[in-house]
Parts: structure tokens; sequence; C-alpha cells
């Protein structure tokens, strides 16, 4: 039987002005399936991606391999759960890509060549090994982008969470990034406008709007509904365009 | 878009830019403490500072026009803050001035106290020089780290030097997009639209800030930032130490 991995009931969550953010939200996540998260601007897609690694609780109705999100398991739900941020100038804070690849991995109190080890591994995976030494800001967008990812894979997480991975990017680091995507063997949690993106990379695509779930289920089945799409203001990928 | 370095020299490859940079910054201080204690009349312990610091210029390979434009840049402030004493000491006149009923006088010791602060000054400013611009930042901040300097003023330098170019970037996109709307229009408004740069650039930031924290949290985070060691000392870095110690006392020695 396919493991729940993460579970998410009756979930609300309201700015602190008050605002609702998310309201409602049911989601199962499966061990090893790479789901989409979609919908318009200011859906709440990533405030519900903040939910899944304990940044923001809501009303704390979210179990994460089977345990509930406290203080307590905190910090182990945090290296199991990689989360991505959408701008990698926040993702990448330390002086160098090193010491940014290697922020998580001490913070799991490594021992020292265990982190060495990690981060290059890491780097190696996203093919940016020999930037290891350089200055973050120096990197061009795309190779900013990679090294976000490497600073969750250094953690050997189970989950990735991406927000946005291919905004920004020039076609073909997009292209890199899908293929990287499709071949990474963990389980993964993509927020995207970029249909297109999800199409090639999601098995399941859960969408959002104003902070609910419209629906949920397999990709092809929602992004072929051009009318449901466009209700949500978004559009069928062109690749489904062609199908018909 | 031009990515502007402060550590711009530090991938030269020397003798001075090999030396692990805890061992500089010992010697640094070495060096000025050394020159802040020596007696304003020695000139001659002055000059071998002087030569000193010179030869280990040369040995670091960064350019001499490089380091001179900097040092000439920070000669104003200690200028503005010195000018005034020959005026104010006390003591033996050395020459004056009287602007009708007002009376400005010179004296040797004031001269003498000028001269002091001028060239010591100068000397600390090109050997602190030397330093940054032959240590990459991150090894610097590593070593403030390892030498006990207070956590929390390292983690803030750090956040300095990885995040004032990305403001700084910042700042030039929305200057650009106003210049890009900007036909005419009185000064007055233009000073005004400054201001409002200011206070949005202050806004961006500040989220930046809450966006940073929540990434450095989401990778385990707990308050206090780890680094693993770097670095290891070789039989080179005791040997500059002992050689550095050695010439400093050597030279109060021969000034005294």
């Amino acid at each position: 039987m396919i493991k729940k991995i993460i579970e998410i009931k009756n979930l609300n969550y309201s700015y602190p002005d008050g605002t609702e953010a998310l309201s409602d939200i049911n989601l199962d996540i499966f061990e090893g399936e790479s789901i989409g998260i979609i919908g318009p601007n200011g859906a709440g897609k990533s405030t519900l991606l903040l939910h899944l690694n304990g940044i923001l609780r809501g009303n704390s109705h979210i179990r994460i391999f089977n345990q509930d999100v406290n203080d307590k398991n905190l910090a182990h739900i945090r290296s199991k759960v990689g989360l991505v941020f959408q701008d990698p100038d926040n993702q990448l804070f330390m002086p160098t890509v090193f010491d940014d690849v290697a922020f998580g991995p001490i913070n799991m109190s490594l021992p020292k060549n265990e982190v060495e080890l990690s981060v290059e591994e890491a780097l190696g995976e996203v093919d940016m090994l020999r930037f290891i030494g350089r200055a973050s800001y120096h990197l061009s967008f795309g190779e900013k982008k990679r090294v976000s990812i490497a600073t969750v894979l250094s953690m050997k997480p189970q989950i990735l969470a991406l927000d946005e991975p291919s905004s920004n990017l020039d076609p073909k680091h997009r292209r890199n990034l899908i293929n990287f995507l499709k071949q990474l063997k963990l389980t993964k949690i993509i927020v995207a406008h970029d249909l297109d993106l999800v199409l090639q990379t999601c098995s399941r695509v859960a969408l959002i709007d104003k902070g609910r779930i419209i629906t949920a289920g397999i990709t092809l089945d929602i992004l072929r509904n051009k009318s449901l799409l466009e209700t949500h203001d978004l559009e069928m990928p062109y690749p489904l365009f062609k199908e018909k | 878009m031009k990515h502007a370095y402060i550590d711009e020299h530090s991938n030269i490859d020397s003798y001075i830019h090999r030396l692990d940079p805890r061992i500089k910054i010992i010697c640094l201080v070495a060096f000025i403490l050394f020159v802040i204690f020596t007696k304003p009349t020695s000139f001659i312990a002055f000059a071998l500072y002087g030569a000193l610091i010179a030869v280990l210029i040369l040995l670091s390979k960064i350019p001499i026009s490089f380091i001179l434009k900097r040092s000439i840049v920070i000669i104003p402030f200690v200028l503005m803050i010195a000018i005034f004493i020959p005026f104010l000491k006390k003591g033996e006149v050395a020459g004056g001035y009287s602007f009708g009923t007002l009376k400005l006088t010179v004296t040797y010791d004031g001269l003498m106290i000028f001269w002091n602060i001028l060239v010591k000054a100068y000397l600390c400013i090109l050997s602190m020089i030397l330093l940054i611009t032959s240590t990459k930042l991150s090894d610097l901040l590593k070593a403030l780290e390892k030498l006990k300097f207070p956590s929390v003023f390292v983690i803030i330098l750090s956040f300095m030097y990885r995040y004032i170019f990305v403001v700084q970037d910042e700042l030039m996109k929305m200057r650009q997009a106003k210049e890009a709307r900007s036909v005419g229009g009185s000064r007055w408004f233009h000073a005004k639209v400054l201001a409002n740069m200011i206070g949005v650039l202050f806004m961006k930031t500040y989220e930046r800030g809450e966006n940073v924290y929540l990434a450095m949290c989401s990778r385990g985070f707990d308050g206090k930032i780890k680094t693993i060691d770097g670095f290891r000392l070789k039989m080179n870095d005791f040997c500059f130490l002992l050689i550095m110690i050695g010439i400093l006392t050597g030279i109060r020695i021969l000034g005294s």
C-alpha cells in the first residue's frame, strides 16, 4: 500500500491582520508522488507550502510522517521536508555557496566530514560543484536557482517542496530543471503557475483559488479541463492544445 | 548588470594571501598597537614601519595603485579631525596669522601632534587595507568568529556582505523605473519622489529580512549560526607571526 506522508485536514489559516488565507483545506500527499499545486496569484499556494514544514501552523491539523507538528519534532520535520523559496536571494543568505549548502546539515549537527560529503553530493546533483567556493551573489539567476535546490538536497529530505521553481528561468535552464525534477526520486510538491512544467513533472494536481481547494485529481484530467482552468484565471498548457 | 566586488583582489595567489586569516588579524592588531604606542619623535621607527608595510604590500602582489587609491579616500577624514590641533595646542609658537582682532597661532607641539596623528593613521589604514584586500571577506568573517569576536557582529557583517549589493540593485532598478517615467517635473517634486523611494526600499529590505529568516528556519536555524572549522595553521603561519612580532619589537627598540 502507498504510504500517506502528509495529511492535511480542515486547515484554516488567517494572516495576522485577519485576512483569511486558507480555509478548509483537505489534502493527502503520498510517498513518492509528485503533486502540483496550481492556482492564480494570491490563491494561497505559497502559504500552504509554508505549512508543510511547520513555519506556519494554522490551526494545526497537519500530520507529517504520521506526527503532529509541534515544537519537539519541528527540527526533525524540517530536515525531512526541504522547502525551496521562490526568490533565490532569500534562499541563499550565507557568504559562499559552500556555507549556504552546508547550513542545513550543520544545523542537523552532522559531523564535519559528513557535512562536506553531503554538500558535495548535493552540489554534484544539481551540477554546480565547480561553484563551491564562490560568493552566492556573483552567480547568475539560473545558477542561484540550482544552488537553492542543493541547499535543501544536502539535508537529505524525503519531501521536496518547491515554490515556483521555473519563474524567471530562461528556456534552456527551465528545460534542465524539468529534466532534473523528473529524474529526482523524492516526493515532490511543486507550486507553480507554469502549468507546462506541472504537466511534465506531476502525476497529481490540486487547484487552489481564494484559499480553498477547488479540486484535486490526475494531472491530465484537470489540465485538459479548459473551462475549469479559465474560471480560475489559468490557461491550458500548450502541448494539450495540440492534442485536440 | 555589473557586479561590484568588496574583495576584488582576494583571489591573487601570493604568500600574504595564503596566510591563515587569523594570523593576519593578530598581526594587524599587533602592528596597529605598536604604531600607536610609538613616540611621535622617533622618525626612524615610523620610516621602518612604513618600509615593513611596503614590503608586505609588495609580497601580496596587489596593485600598488589600488592600495594608494583606497588609502587616499580615507585621508580627508583624518585631516578633518587633525587639522585644528596645531592651532589649539599651547606651547612654543611656530608662526601665526592675524585677521584683525582674531589671532591664530600655530605651535611646535601642536604641529608634532598633527604629524603624529597623520602618520599613525596612515600606517594603520595601509595595514588594514592590506588585510582586507588580501583576504576573502567570507574567510575574514570566519576568522573573526574563530577568534571569539562576538557572533552577533560577525552575523551582521556576513549578512551585510551578502545583501549590500542586492539592496543596491533594488535601488538601482527603482531609480531606472523612475527615470523611465520622468518627464520634467520640479526639483522639489523629484526630491519628494526620492524620499518615497527610500521608504519603499526600507519596506522591501524589511520584508526580505523576514523571508530570509523563514528560509533559515526551514533549514533548521535555531538562533545560532554554526559553521565548520575550515582553517588549519601551517608552519608558514607560525613563522610569519614570529617574524612579524620580531620585526615589530626590533623597530620599537631601535626607535626608542
